[in-house]
């Protein structure tokens, strides 16, 4: 922060530099500041207006223009046929593709930290490939091979599509962490007596966890939010982004404001209240 | 739990347990990081290996701990053969570099590691105890990273400790500590040491710190090791340059041998004559060849041109011109070109100090012939030096 | 002497030992197998299993056959170039824009937020838990005609100056490129802003003041400090909103008209409506043929190799 406010020390040439006013001196400290809070609004705008119109009472079927207060969507958030339904969907193919990509990427990612291996190179191809692809091409050509082999759409076709592409983001998540740690505590453990079970349980698991953590997260987020791939592979199933894809070309109900309010709700205090107990445990 | 609890019950004898290497050496590839070597730390001594970065003494001392397999070679303690052993079965602990103190657990549970794994029920007392003898008592709630360096420094100390193993193995433990941090915890360890009686191989790169705390050094230079022995055994009469300048400094002069009949050999380097004692030449000497004397700085003093007649006789001498003075408080070290060699070394403590010692003077230099050791002219001169990094 | 010798020696242990590696040099690959077959299986057979179907003709009745008909790349090149250098504008204006916009809050959040940082963080996180799709649609009602936003920058004739450009029509923002590219950068901007928050927080506050100490005044310890510091998370975070910028075709769709429709939209009515596989499959191919040259070509040239 002293950078930004820090004066040249000396210039070398000695000319005096002219005092500009003090608003114009405060604007051009604080600029970055005001860009980047600018750019926050950007962000946080449409989250505004979600939640602004789930307290609307449109006419008609679509919720985009603002009529008059009503509190109607909140008292019954399930009042519109199926949406409840996928949103149980979404979570529980969320719910198995975060397990499935965080198992079978953990293991990839330590592979990929702790051992040397001849196939290395094209492994790490391999796993970057998915993240610099467009989901459109991922999704049409998954969706080629399942029609092809005669396999019927639905909750299982897209649970591996979810888990295949969610699996990259939680390799580089979780490998960072174990690089980042050093090699020495697990020949401290083993030092200690601790077989190589017992120090993989002790002491690799434990300071591997918060990056194992955020790569769960991230494929869960990843997972419950798709619409591409699952739109290709999903069939008749619907999952919650489907449903409300479908509600845009007929009718935008209030009650996927509210659903979209109450995530976003359930997701800061979550935040917060981890921050708290984090907080407070990293005082005492 | 038993299978993995280490060979015996821990041992309380204040003998401590002797480790031996036979043959052992470590290749990755085509690079040998240890070539084969014998050594033999006896129980109960206070043991360094000394060397520069990449000498091979933290790969000897993982080899030990059993955390790299050696290529060849066995790995004894007190007698018994651990080589195929896994470090959890070995009956030794390390202190490691930067201490890798467990950061998820706090400093009691740290300490309390190696007790749990070995099945060990009540640690209560023994945690509470070893943290009261390294003064950490009030800090057993706290994580590392709360902690001081010196203070992790302790609590990696006391969770080695605790295990009481039969060998401690410290890997350059103090060397995140600064100078002042560093004094102070070499004569803390060394009284753990002396108080517990087991045997610490300790790895360090300073000289100093090596000399200062171990009772037998071991210098390590290209995965070798170049000479070993008491410090003042090293220091006194070493056996190759490297040692020489590695331990200390030295002024090494190369000189042509023109007698070898007597007690003294005697040898010309330039337009001066010098003598040395026989049996501090650890090469051959023969006349007509040539041979490395060294000198080590305090051991010089230094005269003025003016009064050369006063040096007494039997003192080896070189002439000389002062190119540098620099005070250091306890004594002032000169740097000195003569025909014999550039930059050579002197320390003169200051008690009477010559006013006309200024750079430029002219100077004889000379020493007591008892002080100079022989080394085999084949080797570089700049072996263990800034200037020979590397060899 | 010792001082100088306490900085000699490196942290590092000898030549990298692969650690926990006593035995079992096959303990990697068992930990590879099973996702790696699931990429192999999922994503590498699918992709060359497209392949094939994008040089096959037929009908959906009576089956498709590989016959090697190459003029299916030639006719989707030819018919349908313009929705891909539209995609291929349009999430390039998106990058440069996210870019533009995220890097000054990446910036705030990394220097200058102090005990706010972790409340920006969530700020610029949360709005991932609220679906994509209802925040893009909450976009149709921010910029639908007559609201405020359209209001206020018609009367500040905004909207007379985008018409000329031909980024707007008619007075209005909706079904426009620009309600397109505003909904592409709205959406990827998280993408962009993490990774740079993620390079700059790396960054040692002391280099400022090192660079004002030598005379360097803020925007130049910017230039020359800063900026090329944050290098590898502006090449992830241009890569990680590129590349799904340009496949995606959910705001194209949403906000826009037929007249903005992108690549995506093409292979997804192809594919799911009017069911010509080996066109959706031969516009993917080319789709992933130039993203994938245009990446290696951006990497290469930026010089981070090492993504992964």
């Amino acid at each position: 922060m002293a950078a930004l406010t820090k004066k040249p020390a000396g210039t070398p040439a000695g000319k005096p530099t002219r005092a500009p006013g003090r608003t114009s001196r405060w604007l051009r400290r604080n600029l970055v500041v005001l860009a980047g809070l600018a750019t926050l609004g950007y962000l946080i705008l449409p989250n505004a207006v979600v939640t602004v119109f789930s307290f609307n009472k449109p006419n008609g079927r679509f919720n985009y223009e603002w009529q008059r207060f009503s509190t109607d969507a909140w008292t019954d958030p399930c009042g519109v046929a199926d949406l409840c339904g996928s949103l149980s969907l979404s979570l529980e193919i969320a719910f198995w593709s975060t397990v499935g990509a965080t198992v079978l990427g953990t293991m990839i990612a330590f592979a990929l930290a702790r051992y040397r291996f001849r196939a290395r190179s094209s492994v790490s191809t391999l796993l970057f490939l998915p993240m610099a692809m467009p989901e459109v091409v991922m999704a049409a050509s998954l969706a080629t091979l399942f029609l092809n082999m005669g396999v019927t759409f639905g909750f299982w076709t897209v649970l591996i599509a979810h888990i295949m592409f969610c699996l990259s983001f939680v390799v580089t998540a979780v490998k960072a962490r174990v690089m980042s740690m050093d090699p020495r505590l697990e020949q401290a453990a083993q030092d200690l007596y601790a077989t190589p079970l017992q120090t993989f349980l002790r002491v690799t698991l434990p300071i591997a966890a918060p990056g194992i953590a955020a790569g769960a997260l991230l494929a869960f987020a990843l997972s419950f939010d798709d619409f591409i791939i699952t739109n290709f592979n999903a069939g008749s199933t619907v999952t919650f982004p489907m449903f409300v894809w479908g509600a845009a070309q007929r009718g935008t109900p209030v009650q996927i404001n509210v659903i979209g309010t109450a995530m976003f709700g359930i997701a800061v205090l979550c935040v917060l209240v981890g921050q708290l107990v984090g907080g407070r445990r990293k005082r005492s | 739990m038993t299978t993995t609890a280490p060979t015996g019950t821990p041992s309380s004898d204040s003998s401590g347990t002797d480790v031996r290497l036979t043959g052992i050496s470590k290749r990755y590839g085509a690079f040998t990081a240890v070539h084969p070597l014998d050594l033999a730390v006896p129980g109960g001594s206070f043991f360094a290996l000394l060397g520069a970065s990449g000498c091979g003494k933290t790969t000897t001392l993982r080899m030990i701990a059993g955390l790299e397999d050696p290529s060849t070679g066995t790995v004894r303690l007190g007698g018994k053969d651990v080589t195929g052993l896994p470090p959890y079965k070995r009956p030794v602990n390390t202190v490691f570099q930067s201490y890798a103190l467990f950061p998820h657990l706090d400093i009691y549970e740290n300490v309390a590691f190696g007790l749990r794994r070995r099945g060990v029920k009540s640690v209560k007392k023994q945690v509470g105890d070893m943290l009261d003898l390294v003064q950490l008592g009030d800090f057993a709630r706290r994580k590392p990273q709360q902690l001081s360096g010196g203070q992790q420094q302790r609590v990696a100390v006391a969770r080695a400790l605790i295990n009481h193993p039969q060998v401690l193995l410290l890997d350059e433990p103090l060397g995140a500590l600064d100078l002042k941090l560093r004094r102070q915890m070499q004569l803390e360890l060394k009284r753990i040491q002396t108080e517990v009686g087991i045997t610490f191989v300790h790895v360090t790169h300073d000289q100093e710190e090596a000399m200062t705390m171990a009772d037998t050094v071991a210098v390590m230079n290209g995965g070798r090791v170049e000479q070993m022995g008491a410090p003042a055994d090293l220091y006194d009469t070493p056996r190759t340059t490297f040692v020489a300048n590695f331990l200390g400094t030295s002024n090494l002069i190369t000189a042509d041998v023109l007698d070898t009949s007597g007690d003294d050999i005697v040898l010309r380097a330039a337009d001066s004559k010098l003598a040395l004692p026989a049996h501090r030449c650890t090469a051959t000497a023969r006349t007509g060849e040539k041979l490395i004397v060294g000198i080590r700085p305090e051991k010089i003093t230094l005269t003025h041109a003016d009064d050369a007649g006063t040096i007494p006789d039997g003192r080896n001498r070189v002439r000389g011109r002062i190119t540098e003075a620099g005070f250091t408080g306890v004594s002032t070290q000169y740097l000195v070109d003569g025909p014999v060699g550039t930059g050579l070394s002197v320390y003169e403590q200051n008690i009477e100090r010559d006013g006309r010692l200024v750079p430029g003077a002219d100077v004889v230099l000379h020493w007591n012939p008892g002080h100079s050791f022989g080394l085999d002219a084949a080797q570089s001169i700049e072996a263990g030096t800034d200037a020979g990094e590397g060899t | 002497m010792a001082l100088i010798g306490t900085q000699e020696e490196p942290p590092a242990v000898t030549p990298a030992p692969a650690a926990a590696g006593r035995r079992g040099k096959l303990t990697p690959y068992w930990l590879l197998l099973p996702g790696i077959l699931w990429l192999l299986v999922f994503f590498a057979a699918p992709l060359v299993y497209q392949a094939s179907t994008s040089v096959q003709t037929g009908s959906l009745e009576e089956g498709f056959r590989v016959t090697w008909h190459l003029a299916t790349y030639w006719d989707a090149l030819t018919e349908y170039y313009p929705q891909f250098l539209r995609s291929v504008a349009y999430a390039a204006t998106a990058t440069a824009l996210c870019l533009a916009l995220g890097y000054p809050l990446a910036y705030l959040i990394a220097f200058r937020a102090g005990r706010w940082r972790h409340v920006l963080m969530v700020l610029v996180i949360a709005p991932f838990f609220t679906s994509f799709l209802i925040r893009t649609l909450a976009w149709k009602t921010i910029l639908s005609d007559g609201g405020p936003v359209v209001s206020a920058l018609g009367a500040l004739h905004v909207l007379d100056l985008t018409d000329a450009l031909g980024v707007t029509e008619g007075q209005r923002v909706l079904a426009t490129p620009l309600a397109v590219v505003c909904g592409l950068t709205y959406n990827f901007l998280p993408f962009m802003i993490l990774p740079l928050y993620g390079s700059l927080e790396r960054i040692d506050p002391r280099l400022h003041e090192a660079a004002g100490d030598l005379y360097a005044r803020p925007l130049t310890t910017f230039r020359k400090v800063t900026f090329p510091l944050s290098m590898p998370g502006v090449v992830a975070g241009t890569l990680l909103t590129f590349i799904p910028a340009t496949g995606d075709y959910i705001n194209a769709e949403l906000l826009g008209s037929t007249d903005q429709k992108m690549i995506g939209n093409v292979i997804q009515s192809q594919f799911l409506r009017v069911l010509d596989y080996p066109t959706a499959a031969a516009l993917s191919f080319i789709l992933m043929a130039a993203i994938l040259a245009m990446v290696t070509l951006y990497i290469r040239k930026s010089g981070t190799e090492d993504l992964v």
